[in-house]
């Protein structure tokens, strides 16, 4: 042993220890276990430190294929954990390689802590070798960074780094650390207070606004709940679902919100927005009192601005003052925690029904739900069906609530959204603000680490999966027993889903060659299955959960399927494309596409 | 509608570029921007006049104070503050000139700061249209160089200068964004 377990107590004595030491030695403290990076030169004496806190068992290094992942991975341990993830790159190229993981996880809320070697400080501005300006490059994505040139100051960033990464609304930030500040030494210690008089973390003055709020939502007749991330970052899915129950009030989700109610509850009306059930979106722009819970009014769920929800009165519960009125403006806003303000509406809340109102809403559900979601036609792989039968399998096998699903971006991202039922909060992992290709095998890697007892699924496109299908190595070399479905269209599916419908068909750069699949993962040791027809999937499913270790499926489906329903971009939420099927029963035109 | 502004800021490396960076990057239409040290040590103050409406308004104020190296933020209404600039301007006047421009000068309460057969330095601080109508008359003479430091503001009295928070308009009417 390297190190008595005391030297990581917050109040551990002060000691003289490398910069190298400090990063670590923080990280322990702050209770990381696992960093997922790629070295280099400008990190190399902090790597070198590694070894010892490795030896102890205290960190252990995912070793990625390219730091994009490095950064997607910590968000995957940060979402599926609710903890502060971290990774680790040189200077120059490899701390650029973070940016899309940075940015990805700025727009979605996560906390992640990057770390980044820099050149030797004396160096600083002479365009040295693998010289960039990682702080200018990451400042308008990320919560904060830091480049740290002393090694007195590198105690107190790292502990403020933690603290900006996890309190308030969570985000990323970047400690970019001079190599000759990883080599001096200096004094370490971890009892400091963080003061930081320009973070206000957690607005305080809400008390008067929840009376409003109360009274608002007690003397409607047709409620509605849009519950957002920051129900799930707040930790108060009960809360909400108590709240629900008590007055009867339906909930329409975001992206990011999918499972804050589950999702076979009677009053979930599950995903709204652009590819949203019609009779969500039809929920909101019928309600009376619109309840937004942890959300920001992102234009893939209002759809065209000016006509959302303009007969309702709009509630908004939000920790981050600048999201309130940005979009939409309230007419009653909560400005605080939903931690403290979820609780505190919740006594305020009478219990009520609307029978009236749900009556409404079944009669939408009905006309077009029962028929339109679980319709598939089974002459043919589409991918509707075998989203619902990975669920359906999986969930036969496991506790819902031990499976995690990490997605990438395109159709299948909406098609899993849309198909698979969600339990609880944080279940999926997906890119929602940023919508970065190539997230999903990364981000279910950094969830898998993270819940070693979780069954992982990610479930990618072909065009996303070629993306970051490098880190098949990492899963190989990590052993870890994520399964992987490729829903392999043969198109970047969701641009040519847009080409078909607004540019005439022309398929430009949509066609996607792809590799044999099964090959390419016999390659890296991993078991692997192709699937052609409807009747292959529960099997292949059943293959993949009960295989111990990686599983990767190539579902080859149908290529032109579309997303539906679909909200145009600059359309109404309601003026939404139906699928076809649902279209004709209703007499309706099936459109050409 | 033009709206001053002061931001407080921890003195800290890169904190004026993060606050350039956050309002160029939120599209926000800033007419002038001025640093300097507050009456804090390790404080800097920045003034500056942003257009747009209260909705506006409201955006800078609550994304520039998410800024963890800023510590305060407010907003002033325009007859609460004492607002001064100052400009240094330098204009080609001959000796047979010399007598006039002096004249003016003097009206304006401006200075003389250096001078030479062939030029004068002139520096003038007040209000931003006492400037402007100075320089306009300058401008009759050859105006070889200028330099202004946009305005600086100060409240009036202590109380009651803090612009109370406005009253929002609608949500921005149009949408016609976003992409796959
Ligand atoms: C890094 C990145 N590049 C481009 C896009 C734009 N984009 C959104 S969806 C999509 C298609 C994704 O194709 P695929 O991974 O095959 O998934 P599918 O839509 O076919 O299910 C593209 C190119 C993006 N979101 N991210
Ligand atoms: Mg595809």
């Amino acid at each position: 042993m390297h190190f008595s377990p005391d030297r990581f107590r917050t109040t551990a004595p002060p000691r003289r220890i490398t910069g190298s030491e400090m990063i670590w030695d923080a990280c322990v403290t702050e209770g990381v276990s696992i960093l997922f990076g790629h070295p280099g030169g400008a990190i190399l004496p902090a790597y070198d430190a590694l070894a010892m806190y490795e030896a102890d068992g205290l960190l252990h290094h995912v070793l990625v294929r390219h730091e994009q992942c490095a950064a997607h991975m910590a968000d995957g341990y940060a979402r599926s954990t609710g903890e502060v993830g971290v990774c680790v790159a040189t200077s120059g190229p490899g701390a650029t390689n973070l940016v899309t993981g940075i940015a990805t996880a700025q727009m979605d809320s996560v906390p992640i802590v990057c770390i980044t070697g820099q050149v030797p400080s004396p160096l600083l501005g002479t365009d040295a070798f693998q010289e960039a300006d990682i702080v200018g490059v990451t400042q308008p994505v990320c919560k904060h960074n830091y480049l740290v040139t002393d090694v007195a100051d590198l105690p107190m960033v790292m502990k403020e780094a933690f603290y900006i990464a996890r309190e308030g609304r969570p985000g990323p930030v970047l400690v970019d650390v001079c190599k000759d500040v990883q080599i001096a030494e200096g004094e370490f210690r971890y009892d400091m207070e963080v003061k930081l008089p320009g973070f206000d973390p957690y607005p305080a003055s809400w008390q008067d606004a929840l009376a409003q709020a109360a009274d608002l939502i007690n003397t409607a007749e047709a409620p509605l709940i849009m519950a957002g991330h920051g129900i799930h970052l707040a930790g108060v899915s009960d809360v909400l679902l108590r709240i629900v129950e008590k007055a009867e009030i339906p909930v329409v989700t975001t992206l990011l919100g999918t499972g804050n109610i589950t999702e076979t509850h009677p009053l979930s009306l599950g995903m709204g927005g652009m590819h949203g059930e019609a009779y969500a979106n039809e929920a909101v722009q019928a309600c009376d009192v619109l309840i937004a819970l942890g959300m920001r009014f992102d234009d893939r769920i209002t759809g065209r601005l000016d006509r959302f929800a303009k007969q309702a009165s709009v509630v908004h519960f939000e920790l981050d003052k600048a999201e309130v009125g940005k979009n939409v403006q309230p007419d009653v806003a909560v400005v605080g925690d939903l931690a403290k303000t979820l609780p505190a509406l919740e006594p305020l809340i009478h219990p009520n029904t609307h029978a009236e109102w749900l009556a409404s809403l079944t009669d939408r559900k009905l006309s077009s739900a029962g028929k339109d979601i679980l319709t598939f036609e089974l002459d043919e792989l589409v991918p509707p069906f075998v989203m619902r039968q990975i669920w359906s399998e999986t969930t036969n096998l496991r506790d819902p609530g031990d499976v995690l699903v990490a997605t990438d971006v395109g159709q299948h991202q909406m098609w899993e959204s849309q198909y698979f039922v969600h339990e609880r909060a944080g279940q999926l992992l997906t890119s929602g603000g940023l919508g970065t290709m190539g997230y999903g095998v990364p981000a279910a890697m950094g969830a898998q680490m993270a819940c070693p007892d979780k069954l992982v699924w990610a479930i990618v496109g072909d065009g996303g999966f070629q993306m970051t299908m490098q880190e098949l190595a990492t899963i190989q070399q990590e052993k870890l027993p994520v399964k992987i479905a490729i829903i392999n269209n043969g198109f970047l599916g969701m641009v040519r889903q847009w080409q078909q419908i607004f540019y005439d068909k022309r398929y430009v750069g949509t066609p996607v060659l792809s590799p044999d699949y099964v090959m390419l993962a016999a390659a890296y040791g991993i078991p692997a299955c192709k699937v052609e027809e409807p009747g292959q999937v529960a099997e292949a499913v059943r293959a993949a959960n009960t295989t111990d270790g990686p599983y990767l499926i190539d579902f080859q489906v149908k290529e032109e399927v579309n997303v539906y329903p679909m909200v145009a971009p600059g359309a109404a939420v309601d003026e939404l494309i139906r699928r076809p099927h649902i279209m004709q029963d209703h007499g309706g035109v099936v459109p050409a596409f | 509608m033009k709206h001053i502004l002061a931001a407080w800021m921890r003195d800290r490396p890169g904190v004026l570029n993060r606050v350039t960076g956050l309002l160029s990057r939120r599209n926000f239409n800033i007419d002038s921007l001025q640093v300097s040290a507050s009456e804090e040590p390790g404080i800097s103050r920045m003034t500056f006049e942003v257009s747009g409406d209260d909705r506006t308004l409201e955006q800078v104020r609550s994304q520039l104070i998410k800024l963890v190296d800023v510590t305060r933020v407010e907003s002033f209404v325009q007859e609460a503050i004492v607002k001064r600039e100052l400009a240094l301007v330098r204009v080609a006047v001959g000796p047979e000139e010399r007598r006039q421009v002096l004249d003016l000068i003097q009206v304006f309460e401006a200075t003389v700061e250096d001078i030479s057969r062939t030029n004068m330095l002139i520096q003038i601080v007040g209000r931003e249209e006492k400037i402007d109508s100075l320089i306009g008359l300058l401008r009759d003479y050859h105006l070889l160089e200028m330099v202004r430091t946009g305005p600086v503001a100060i409240v009036r009295s202590a109380v009651a200068n803090v612009e109370p928070e406005p009253a929002l308009e609608p949500a921005r009417d149009t949408w016609q964004g976003g992409g796959v």
